[in-house]
């Protein structure tokens, strides 16, 4: 059953995946990135890291895409058709994109998945997952906290130092 | 924990079917009888002005920026939410100090005038 629901899931999130690469109009692109997001954060349901989907929904499907469908509104003639679609850069990114795929299968194919090894089922998250994670930020993990705080200051203060910048 | 998953899948798929079949139904019984005139892209029942793909302002994008900043904030907030009543003072001065360097990067855009329409 579960087995189902994952393929029926992984076809989903793929398929979305496929459009958002191969659609011609950008925004359409955009809005299928949204459905994988969406696909993606079922996945994550399905692995028992709920904390995980729910930040996914929330950063990804909410902020995230509305991040890049405003700057597709921004970009000037991006909606003409005539828009040629490779640009001098298409080999090395394409290039890049399989380097990554082939680093990714070999990280996938060779560590020793526990559940993958015939071990013991993973069992439900303990309940208080999301709790001991929240102990954990002002615990052990009390300077990458504050860091993370820093660093999102930061990206805001960078985003409006360029944004007004040609003002 | 994963059954009751089962209820939002159930949701989305009929939240999912019902325009597609408001959508089929529709293109099933309606007469396809088209002319120019009924193809034309309108706009309050006139005629638009100048192209549909503009240009928006980049104000849109520095909105977007600074809610998702937040966002990623408010994830960082809800576990330690969950877990406040077992920590102590110390746990509530850290997250003082989390969301004060945050509040500084607010009242740069506030003195900046990035949340002000141009």
């Amino acid at each position: 059953m579960q087995q189902a629901i994952f393929i029926i899931l992984a076809l989903l999130t793929l398929g979305a995946a496929l459009m958002t690469v191969i659609t011609r109009n950008l925004l359409r692109a955009a809005l299928w990135l949204v459905a994988t997001f969406f696909g993606i954060a079922a996945i994550f349901i399905l692995l028992r890291a709920e904390f995980l989907a729910v930040a996914q929904i929330l950063v990804y499907v909410g902020a995230i895409s509305t991040l890049i469908i405003f700057a597709i509104m921004l970009s000037r003639g991006i909606m003409d058709p005539d828009q040629v679609r490779f640009n001098g850069q298409w080999g090395v990114v394409g290039g890049f994109a399989a380097l990554l795929f082939v680093v990714l299968a070999v990280i996938v194919t060779r560590v020793p998945w526990p559940a993958a090894a015939g071990g013991a089922p993973v069992g439900d998250a303990p309940a208080d997952a999301i709790a001991r994670l929240g102990a954990a930020f002002v615990g052990p993990y009390a300077i990458p906290f504050e860091v993370a705080s820093v660093l999102l200051v930061v990206a805001m203060i960078g985003a409006i130092i360029i944004a007004r910048e040609r003002e | 924990m994963l059954s009751q998953y089962a209820f939002i899948g159930i949701f989305a798929v009929i939240a999912f079917a019902l325009p597609v079949i408001g959508l089929v139904l529709s293109w099933l019984i309606r007469p396809k009888k088209s002319n120019p005139a009924k193809t034309t892209t309108y706009e309050c029942g006139m005629e638009t002005i100048g192209d549909t793909w503009v240009q928006f302002k980049a104000q849109y994008y520095l909105y977007a920026l600074i809610f998702v900043v937040f966002d990623v904030e408010a994830i960082f907030v809800f576990p330690w939410a969950v877990a406040y009543n077992k920590l102590g003072l110390y746990a509530l001065v850290e997250m003082a100090l989390f969301i004060a360097i945050l509040l500084g990067g607010l009242l740069y855009a506030w003195r900046k005038k990035a949340l002000e329409w141009h």
